[in-house]
């Protein structure tokens, strides 16, 4: 699915990922952890072409394709998606008109047919069914007066239509209370396939006792300094990045 | 006269109505002064007294000055250098759709302009039996062509009709209303347009009259050398209700053509008038060269207690635009409203607003206005907010927001606030700023094209204006809105 | 002082045909100023032709009104607040140097009569006037790294003068400097300062201005400042006195991260007419302007805000705000407000507001309610809507000045 060699990125001239090597087999979740200022909110933003990021070196291939040669809205087409940390608000844009644009717009890629509005709206309201949010979400600008909350349902909302290979969550899980935490992770359980893929970047052992994940890796100054099964972010829970970090030195 | 048959290349500028219809034209010679004031009288059959007030405008005309307070440039306008009357050549006036020239048909079926009746306007999905209908009146150069529904209208007692008939047909309310709110000498383009006004349209909406449809009229200038100085006149008696539409194009040319209109409204008693522009002239090449110098007086009366007069534009198109629709707020409880998108690219200049003058007690006004800069264009907002001492109890509020598209454009916000009532409440809230890049990656990242991301947020912008324009009419909006900013991005 | 009895701008031009010979600095200077003020007129006053800088003011009455000399300045002396720290006193604009404490790094314009390069005698007619005149005035240069302290300088009118000083204000770079320019006087006087305001590098400069003129006179000041990368202009005018009377404020961000406050404040009665016209011009990046202009206008007063934000091409990353509000306190009071924003940056963020109304009836009755009596409840609100504009000011001593100055103007519209 996912194949990273020795990513190396920077912004401006300040580098942050400093040599990433990180394989993500089909089918599998992997989580991403570490402190805070260790370049895991650059990964998701240099996988799905943030401007602001340059890439100085190493490859990204995603299915067999050069994934850093492709604009972001390519990327998307092709299966990538990240959950932003912040989901930013679209005044003015209203939540199924922007869902429905983008779902066309990945469909033609595909060669398929876009949706009209009402064939969109069935499917859009069995999804919010599905994840227990108010039928209104739709109405309402893009996350717009939303609560936190909200914006980070919406977000699993839109991963949800937009089904993804490879889904990105950076900090997804950030100030969810545990039945909107529970929300997000069954949004990516469902997901769950030979041909889906998820990166969950997160601080907390809280969201991986829902999305149980097949590797868990540390991330520390732009490299991952370890990796292991489930239980080491267990481990980690318990005791801190602290002893990680300094074995790791 | 023949005018030239050549239909330019629209496809290359983006512009898509700046095809040229061939037809056989009846055309004054260049030229303004009295003669010409004459002739354009006497082809229209009109009475003594519309001439006068014709040759009374023209004597203040002269005697006044181009306004310079506008942020526009142009160079100067040889006003000798025009033709004053243009229309298509005719045997007697085409009395039903069947006589009109097949050009000219043809032309409007091209632009998507119903003119069978129940016909729908363009650029809408098909629903035939859910689509309200629209009466149009399709003015071309100077003359009316043609005008739809009038009989179904006028079983309910609702006047729709080319002005020059109703200068003929319905002199009385003519003569009672023509200039009443915007008088001859209010400004120079008001004032060359009362002394050369062609035609335009002319609407009486009865007392408790609610319009049974849309109306509207289409605006084509096609000729060469050429102005259009149309002229509407609408009236709705007490407790009526009428929705009104404009559309307006113009082949791709050269040069600059000229384009004065005067609109008055007035609204009696608990009437409401809503009047929805889509101004779409050509503007001009990428380089500036041609286009139209819209210059436009707009103005309506509230004159009755409770009454409403609410203008929606959505402009992007002319060179130039200079245009304040406004109202004049008299009656107790009166309400005016201007809601406003402007849109410039390339080397447009737009300078237009609103004025709300409020006079009677507890009237109220909002404006909402949002401009949109692309390219090397100037794009400026001026209104006037005017609270006299009578208006007790009123108030406004008006939000501006510019958006600018590249770091070669200008976006200027111009109000006048002048308050002499303390129990008024004015505010005022302006905005600039431009499409976020993390808005832009974000749309991107769920998949859309950079273009389609910034029509999707131009169009999130413009919301408050675009959702108080008819449905058909909001359609065709946001499609002219994703065409006229095509290629300024990136 | 020689008596001209011709009034409007030939009164001011015979005048300095008179003087000219014997009036300090460049002859050319004051020869162009005077071409441009013959052109120009006074706006309003001598000629029909509608300036859009002057739409809301007309000087008629000073075109009309005869000035010829002055008289004691005894009187108004005793009203100067009291305030320890070192003063320049000017009477009908000139320099009493035994009423005047010692200031370093000054020089009165009369001896060193420098025009600089920042007004527009060109463009504006009263700084043409002045121009033509001017011929004395502080002029303070604080040195690099200094911090200078609090400086007053003080204006007296008197009689029927007419007079145009010059000032100017140069912070080198990293200097810090508080001026508090207080006007006062008795009689029907015209004072029409010109003042070119240099700020350098990380310098910082204060600005206050009490403005209390005589009830008769006529005040129109006007007031260039450019500001160099990371300086700061604070500057804040309390508008009391005079008849009709205009503050212009012409500010330039010059360099990176500099940043400029304009905010001020106008308190009419009777037929006052007072003008506040501000334009700030952003021509460097990462610039900051805020501005809050308040008026509070009683009797048949008539307040003006003219304020516009500009901001160039290269001006990328400005932060602009302007608010100004108005509280009309009687139905014969009238405000005119022309907020503008002048923008050609796309990276930007921009924003003014206005706001034009009575004093809130809701929050009046909360207060009566409470046991507060209407006059206090009122005087209350208005202090109140006055905060945001002062919170400018903190030096303690200028700001407790300002709210004496403030309160003693309640307490007379309430008598």
């Amino acid at each position: 699915m996912l194949e990273i060699r020795g990513l190396t990125a920077s912004i401006g001239e300040k580098p942050i990922l400093k040599g990433i090597d990180l394989v993500v087999p089909d089918g599998e979740v992997h989580a991403i952890m570490g402190p805070n200022g260790s370049g895991k909110s650059t990964l998701g933003y240099v996988l799905s072409g943030r401007d602001d990021y340059t890439v100085t070196g190493g490859s990204v291939t995603f299915n067999g394709i050069d994934l850093l040669d492709m604009e972001p809205e390519a990327r998307a087409a092709a299966g990538v998606f990240l959950a932003f940390q912040a989901p930013i608000e679209l005044p003015g844009v209203n939540n199924a008109n922007f869902l429905r644009t983008a779902l066309n717009a990945i469909r033609r890629a595909h060669g398929e047919s876009e949706l009209d509005a009402i064939q969109f709206l069935k499917l859009a309201r069995a999804e919010t069914k599905r994840l227990a949010m108010p039928d209104d979400m739709l109405k309402r600008n893009v996350n717009v007066g939303f609560s936190g909350g909200e914006k980070k349902r919406n977000e699993v909302l839109q991963m949800a239509l937009l089904r993804p290979k490879l889904a990105i969550l950076d900090e997804t899980d950030s100030g969810l209370d545990i039945d909107a935490l529970k929300i997000v992770a069954d949004g990516v359980n469902a997901l769950r396939s030979p041909t889906f893929s998820a990166l969950v970047v997160t601080h907390h052992q809280r969201l991986l006792d829902h999305l149980v994940p097949n590797r868990v890796h540390v991330l520390a100054h732009g490299r991952i300094i370890r990796s292991g099964g489930p239980e080491l972010a267990k481990e980690l829970e318990k005791s801190g990045y602290a002893d990680v970090l300094a074995a790791a030195a | 006269m023949s005018a030239t048959a050549e239909i330019l290349d629209s496809v290359q500028s983006g512009y898509k109505w700046g095809f040229e219809t061939d037809i056989e034209m009846d055309l004054a010679p260049k030229g303004l002064n009295e003669d010409i004031i004459r002739l354009i009288s006497s082809r229209k059959d009109e009475p003594a007294w519309m001439l006068e007030y014709r040759l009374k405008a023209f004597t203040a005309w002269k005697q006044m000055a181009e306004p310079e307070w506008a942020r526009v440039t142009h160079p100067p306008i040889d006003y000798q250098d025009l033709h004053y009357y243009a229309a298509p050549k005719k045997k007697a006036g085409p009395k039903s759709l069947d006589e009109v020239d097949p050009e000219l048909l043809k032309m409007y079926e091209k632009l998507g302009i119903p003119l069978k009746e129940r016909a729908i306007l363009a650029g809408v999905e098909p629903d035939p039996n859910e689509r309200p209908q629209i009466a149009v009146d399709a003015v071309f150069d100077s003359v009316s062509v043609a005008t739809t529904f009038r009989e179904t209208l006028s079983k309910v007692g609702v006047i729709f009709c080319p002005i020059s008939e109703a200068v003929r047909d319905h002199p009385d309310l003519v003569k009672q209303y023509l200039g009443s709110v915007v008088p001859v000498a209010d400004n120079y383009f008001s004032a060359l347009n009362a002394a050369v006004f062609t035609d335009g349209s002319f609407v009486y909406i009865p007392k408790g009259v609610r319009c049974p449809m849309e109306l509207s009229t289409y605006f084509r200038i096609n000729a060469r050398n050429t102005g259009q100085f149309e002229r509407t006149l609408i009236i709705a008696e007490a407790g009526a209700h009428v929705s009104y539409l404009e559309g307006c194009t113009a082949p791709q040319r050269d040069e600059n053509q000229l384009h004065a209109a005067v609109v008055e409204l007035i609204a009696m008693d608990d009437a409401t008038i809503k009047y929805s522009t889509v101004q779409n002239w050509y503007p001009g090449d990428a380089d500036g060269k041609g286009g139209i110098y819209n210059f436009v007086t707009k103005r309506g009366a509230c004159r009755g207690e409770r009454s409403k007069i609410s203008w929606t534009q959505v402009e992007t198109g002319s060179a130039i635009t200079w245009k304040y629709p406004s109202c004049v707020l008299i009656g107790e409880d009166s309400v005016g409203e201007f809601y406003s998108v402007a849109v410039t690219t390339n080397h447009q200049q737009a300078d237009t607003g609103t004025k709300m003058i409020h006079i009677g007690k507890g009237s109220r006004s909002t404006i909402v206005s949002k401009g949109i800069s692309a390219g090397r264009s100037n794009n400026t907002y001026r209104g006037l907010v005017r609270i006299l001492p009578s208006a007790a109890g009123a108030r406004n509020h008006t939000q501006c927001d510019s958006l600018l598209i590249g770091d070669e454009c200008g976006a200027h916000t111009v109000p006048y606030i002048e308050s002499r009532n303390p129990s008024a409440k004015v505010e005022h809230e302006a905005t600039t700023s431009k499409i976020a890049e993390d808005q832009l990656f974000y749309c991107r990242q769920r998949g859309l094209s950079e273009e389609d991301a910034v029509n999707l947020i131009v169009n999130g912008f413009c919301k408050e204006v675009l959702k108080e324009l008819p449905m058909e009419f909001a359609v065709e909006a946001q499609k002219l809105l994703a065409v006229s900013l095509e290629g300024s991005v990136g | 002082m020689s008596v001209v009895t011709q009034t409007g701008a030939a009164g001011f031009l015979a005048r300095y045909e008179a003087l000219k010979d014997r009036l300090p600095g460049d002859a050319a200077v004051r020869a162009a100023a005077a071409e441009s003020f013959r052109v120009a007129g006074l706006p309003g006053g001598t000629s029909a032709r509608r300036i859009e800088a002057w739409k809301y003011t007309s000087l008629r009455p000073v075109a009309e009104a005869v000035f010829q000399g002055s008289a004691s300045a005894a009187g108004a002396m005793a009203a100067l607040p009291k305030m320890n720290a070192p003063r320049l006193v000017f009477v009908d604009g000139k320099l009493q140097a035994h009423l005047s404490d010692m200031v370093p790094g000054f020089k009165s314009f009369a001896d060193q009569a420098v025009f600089g390069g920042l007004a527009r005698p060109d463009r504006d007619p009263l700084v043409a006037l002045n121009t033509m005149l001017a011929d004395d005035g502080a002029c303070l240069r604080v040195p690099a790294g200094v911090d200078a302290g609090v400086i007053q300088i003080v204006s007296i009118g008197t009689g029927t003068a007419a007079f145009h000083p010059r000032h100017v204000l140069k912070l080198e770079a990293g200097s810090t400097l508080v001026v508090l320019e207080t006007a006062i006087g008795e009689g029907n006087y015209l004072h029409n300062p010109v003042t070119e305001i240099s700020i350098g590098s990380g310098a910082h400069l204060t600005h206050v201005r009490l403005q209390d003129e005589a009830a008769a006179a006529f005040h129109l000041s006007t007031i260039y400042a450019e500001i160099a990368d990371g300086g700061t202009y604070d500057g804040f005018s309390l508008v009391l006195g005079g008849r009709v009377t205009r503050t212009e404020i012409h500010v330039r961000l010059m360099g990176p991260k500099a940043a400029a406050h304009m905010n001020g404040a106008q308190l009419l009665s009777g037929a006052q007419h007072a003008d506040f016209t501000s334009v700030v011009r952003h021509d460097a990046p990462h610039c900051n302007s805020r501005q809050t202009v308040k008026n509070v206008l009683g009797g048949k007063s008539r307040g003006v805000f003219q304020g516009r934000i500009e901001v160039a091409r290269q001006a990328q990353k400005t932060d602009g705000y302007q608010m100004n509000q108005a509280l009309l306190l009687s139905p014969d009071a009238e405000i005119d407000s022309k907020p503008e924003l002048e923008i050609f940056a796309d990276d930007v963020k921009c924003s003014h507001g206005a706001t034009v109304g009575e004093l809130d009836a809701e929050q009046l009755f909360y207060l009566r309610s409470r046991g507060v009596p209407d006059s206090e409840a009122r005087a209350l609100l208005v202090r109140a809507f006055l905060v945001e504009a002062l919170d400018l000011v903190t030096n303690e001593t200028i700001r407790s000045i300002l709210e004496q100055r403030v309160d003693a103007w309640w307490e007379r519209q309430a008598a």
